[in-house]
């Protein structure tokens, strides 16, 4: 478990470091800076921004700066220090993203704090929503196996993952909004503002979720100790429930890691359409704004996000599955 | 002669027998992957679907559609109605006046020689007559039928050259680790559980603005559009899992008993590359092939919808599907230009995803010879 975690550890570390080298170099290399905009502005203001944003840096030192908790300004530059001289500029492995480049008075830390909970309220409203319909429609499908029931189950599946989410999402508003005026268009606030987007964003992977469960339960009730089971004359409902649906999960469980990098992708959409204020909405913006720091910030987020996430699936996994050993993932 | 038991075998027998045998086919992978296919109704259905609608699509430039680019404000935002084209108001229309073709030839972003080629086919086929508004017009008064043909040709190109360049990728990679084994094994599937890990689509999206600052460079010094750069990377994101996948079989195909059987009948290396490893490596990369193009067609109407994808004037789903929840609004509801896209990249992605569940079913060799 200690040697698993730590191994696990090590290679979060190369990850990360792949991640953050990649994505600054990346940005930087784009042409044209954060600053500019319609208007040309003025060299001494345009050079003083650059001192101010170490824009006039050799790359590399850019790059060592943004990491680590490196002090690397000669000159003990005034706005390193907040107001109180207490504070300076962390870098990364601080836990300091820096300033927003676009957003003048707004650190990165500040947007993300503004703006994660809301992404992560409707990432866990569409997760427990596709949890929900897809384990259940999954049982169904199975206990009911080549039945109509079946059939139309597999085929919603079908198209749930066939359909993007942004179409169904343009139906949806048109049905139960215009047509229908039971939800508000767009916005963020309370719990009728989550349930559309967080439906849209769930449904393919409650369709994913259906047909894993289908097949799993399928192969677990197929085993000799569900036989044995119903042979000492358990209810049907306490073999399903009790003995089958464990084993039956599991596949289930191992498809979460991929289920939740899958919904902070979609999130960039369906956060868009519903004008939600969410952090993928705003690493879109950043992305094309050439909003440096805000952009890395949120990809570095959102890869310890998904890395720690699935560390913890596949941990859950080997406790649920003692045929598997720790050591071997 | 003394009568025989069944079971003894005279030297006049061997003939007949061997003759028998060589009667005898063995049903090949293909042959009965083929003939389940058949069978499973639904996937072949898709199968037919998917064939037809990708000929028409080639062939769009033949149709006689009219312009998908250019807008007509008078008549923006028209309701869907049947008729039968401009062909009266053709009529009525003196000659020096109708559409020259010229015109008709220039209503068109820049074509290659293939799709002029099409559209003269057109003009001498269908002469000037155009359709009607059949499935309605957009906000720019562009029709929506002749938008969907045109952009089912990018949307199709776009996830054929992207999921072969995954292919591709992820073969050379899937198939060298799988054959060399051990450390090298190892290490190049360590790398792959590393990209894994990396949420790609900032990484994508990062690329695709650098790409938008250097294009010119791109186009003169290299001749890369930023169509092709597109296929290349989505191409380059979608390669993990193909490289996974084949690895996998790979491996396990080469401590198979089956290899070893033919290695000890004297089969030579390449005999053995060719004539069992590659045909049981191709019917998996074949299913997996099957879902990878719905997924690189979902991912580019992703990004044409973030406005990173396909650009205007060219037109792809993802942008027809962009415009239509750009017209949702709460005083009129223009249905016809939400639904008919969505139909036609719904219709096609469950195609292939059927066809992708049936080809699976239908190529598995455990599955072989039963039903």
């Amino acid at each position: 478990m200690t040697r698993f975690l730590l191994r696990r550890l090590l290679w979060f570390g190369i990850t990360l470091g792949i991640v953050m080298a990649l994505s600054f170099f990346l940005m930087h290399a784009v042409k044209g800076g954060p600053f500019d905009g319609e208007r040309q502005l003025e060299p001494a203001i345009e050079r003083n921004l650059e001192a101010r944003y170490h824009l006039d840096w050799p790359m590399w030192k850019q790059f060592l700066h943004y990491v680590g908790p490196l002090n690397l300004d000669q000159q003990g530059a005034a706005w390193l220090t907040g107001g109180d001289g207490s504070r300076t500029f962390g870098g990364v492995l601080s836990g300091d993203f820096g300033p927003s480049f676009r957003y003048r008075d707004f650190s990165v830390n500040d947007i993300l704090a503004e703006s994660l909970p809301i992404s992560a309220l409707l990432g866990f409203v569409a997760m427990m929503w596709a949890l929900a319909l897809g384990i259940s429609t999954g049982i169904a499908s199975a206990l009911w196996r080549g039945s109509k029931i079946d059939l139309a189950l597999r085929l919603a599946a079908t198209c749930g993952i066939a359909l993007p989410n942004f179409v169904i999402a343009s139906f949806l508003i048109i049905l139960f909004v215009f047509l229908l005026p039971l939800f508000p268009v767009a916005g963020w606030g309370n719990l009728s503002h989550m349930l559309l987007p967080g439906f849209c964003l769930g449904l393919v992977f409650a369709a994913y979720i259906s047909r894993l469960t289908r097949t799993g339960l399928l192969e677990a009730l197929s085993q000799n100790h569900i036989r044995s089971a119903h042979a000492k004359g358990l209810a049907p409902r306490t073999v399903v429930m009790r003995h089958a649906l464990k084993g039956g999960l599991l596949p289930v469980i191992s498809y979460l890691g991929p289920a939740t990098a899958g919904i902070l992708t979609g999130s960039l959409v369906i956060e868009r359409i519903f004008y939600i204020p969410g952090t993928g909405s705003h690493f879109v913006n950043s992305a094309l704004n050439r909003d440096y720091t805000l952009a890395m910030g949120v990809t570095i987020v959102y890869t310890v996000l998904v890395y720690t996430l699935n560390t913890i699936v596949d941990l859950a996994y080997t406790l649920l599955d003692p045929r598997i050993d720790l050591e071997e993932v | 002669m003394a009568r025989r038991q069944p079971w003894e075998i005279g030297l006049e027998d061997s003939d007949r027998l061997l003759a028998e045998a060589r009667n005898q086919r063995g049903t090949s992978l293909w042959a009965d992957g083929w003939r389940r296919l058949r069978m499973d109704r639904p996937a072949f259905v898709a199968l037919i679907f998917l064939m037809l609608f990708a000929l028409g699509s080639w062939l769009t430039p033949l149709w006689p559609l009219r312009s998908p680019v250019r807008s007509d404000l008078d008549r923006a935002l028209a309701m869907p109605h049947l008729d039968l084209g401009d062909s009266q108001y053709l009529m009525r229309v003196p000659v020096e006046q109708r559409p020259t073709t010229a015109q008709i030839e220039s209503s068109y972003w820049e074509l290659n020689t293939i799709d002029r080629g099409l559209i003269r086919a057109r003009l001498a086929l269908f002469g000037r007559w155009q359709t009607g508004h059949w499935m309605g017009t957009d906000h720019l008064g562009r029709d929506i039928l002749a938008r969907i043909a045109w952009g089912s040709r990018t949307s199709i190109l776009v996830a054929l050259a992207a999921t072969a360049c995954s292919l591709f990728i992820g073969v050379l990679y899937g198939a060298f680790a799988g054959l060399m084994g051990g450390r090298i094994d190892n290490a190049m599937m360590r790398l792959v559980d590393i990209l894994y890990s990396i949420p790609f689509i900032f990484l994508v999206i990062f690329l695709i603005t650098l790409i938008g600052d250097h294009r010119t460079l791109l186009e003169e010094r290299f001749g890369l559009d930023r169509e092709r750069v597109f296929f290349v990377i989505i191409g380059a994101v979608y390669w993990l899992t193909m490289a996974r996948v084949v690895r996998g079989q790979v491996l396990s195909l080469k401590n198979s008993e089956f290899i070893q059987a033919a290695r000890v009948l004297g089969a030579s290396t390449t005999r053995i590359l060719f004539a069992h490893i590659v045909p049981n490596v191709v019917s998996v990369v074949v299913i997996y092939l099957t879902l990878t193009i719905p997924a690189v067609m979902l991912f580019e109407a992703f990004l044409s919808y973030l406005g990173l994808g396909i650009e205007p004037p060219k037109v792809s789903w993802g942008l027809l599907a962009s415009d239509g929840i750009a017209a949702i609004n709460p005083l009129r509801i223009f249905w016809w230009v939400v639904v008919f896209p969505a139909a036609a990249m719904g219709s096609t992605l469950l195609a292939l995803n059927i066809l992708g569940d049936g080809l699976r079913d239908a190529l598995d060799p455990k599955l072989r010879g039963g039903r």
